[in-house]
């Protein structure tokens, strides 16, 4: 990641929040992000807004096998079964 | 947790290797959409995907005795997929994605911004609207809409729950790597909630 400076903005935060929840930032950047995002509403709201997009994108619901391929998935072991 | 999540594995190997059929569907309906995503990633077209999903499934059950249970039969899965995707896509002729991650996007476009600091705050999200059926289907289509590189990355982390280090070890990427294609597709994905919320309702 590129030299952050004395104080974080706002703009450099939003490029750190993946970092921080992965638990991938240094411990001195860590304290950065910590200490800017005490006063600061507008990243505050950000980073919930990450969290609330990790969140339901865990709700999506993966792609549904069709009927056909599962049938000639289903043939397949048979075949292999009866190796 | 980790120890009966291995016990709970190697029943479900055991049982393939016995040659049962429910365990076998069980474990196609868990990871054939996840599959087919991933090797997406590497091959043209849809139909050669499939192509490749099925051989691997072949590729499954002609090396379940061979199994060592050394990484997670998941791993396993999803390893011998990517190197068949991979072969497939050299024959191809393509590139193989992540060699580069190209210019550096911008989390927030510039011009929210002003001197660094944000020139209007994020707005709220109104909860109500937030919990619509509709917003899934607005991140549907943002994770549809991402290179498929960070498509993938999303996919397998955040709608399918792996690890980090489950997602570096099947798709062979850098710690950086996988972050900053997370980065980048978490915040797309952010973007187009908030346009979406912010549209009138």
């Amino acid at each position: 990641m590129t030299q952050i400076a004395e104080q974080l903005d706002c703009q450099e935060l939003v490029e750190l929040v993946t970092d921080y929840l992965e638990g991938a930032l240094p411990p001195d950047d860590l304290a950065r992000f910590e200490a800017h995002l005490v006063p600061c509403d507008g990243c505050r709201t950000y980073l919930e807004q990450i969290r609330t997009t990790i969140e339901l994108s865990g709700r999506l619901t993966p792609e549904q096998l069709d009927p056909a391929a599962e049938a000639a998935l289903l043939g397949a072991f048979r075949d292999w079964k009866s190796r | 947790m980790e120890q009966a999540l291995q016990l709970e594995e190697m029943r479900l190997v055991e049982a393939l290797r016995a040659g049962d059929e429910r365990v076998f569907e069980q474990l196609v309906r868990m990871y054939q959409g996840t599959l087919l995503r991933v090797a997406q990633m590497y091959v043209s077209s849809r139909s050669v995907a499939e192509e490749v999903v099925q051989e691997t499934w072949l590729a499954v059950l002609s090396g379940i005795d061979r199994f060592e249970g050394r990484s997670s039969l998941k791993t396993w899965i999803f390893r011998i997929l990517a190197n068949r995707a991979k072969t497939r896509a050299e024959r191809e002729g393509r590139t193989i994605p992540f060699s580069s991650l190209g210019d550096s996007e911008p989390a927030v476009e510039p011009d929210r911004f002003d001197r660094g600091h944000w020139a209007s705050l994020p707005a709220d999200w109104p909860e109500a609207r937030l919990l619509g059926d509709e917003t899934l289907q607005v991140i549907d289509a943002a994770i549809e809409s991402l290179p498929p590189t960070q498509r993938t990355v999303i996919t397998l982390r955040d709608v399918q729950g792996w690890s980090a280090e489950e997602v570096r070890n099947v798709l062979e990427l850098s710690e950086t790597n996988q972050r900053v294609l997370l980065h980048r597709a978490r915040s797309k994905v952010r973007g187009a909630l908030e346009e979406y919320l912010a549209e009138d309702a």
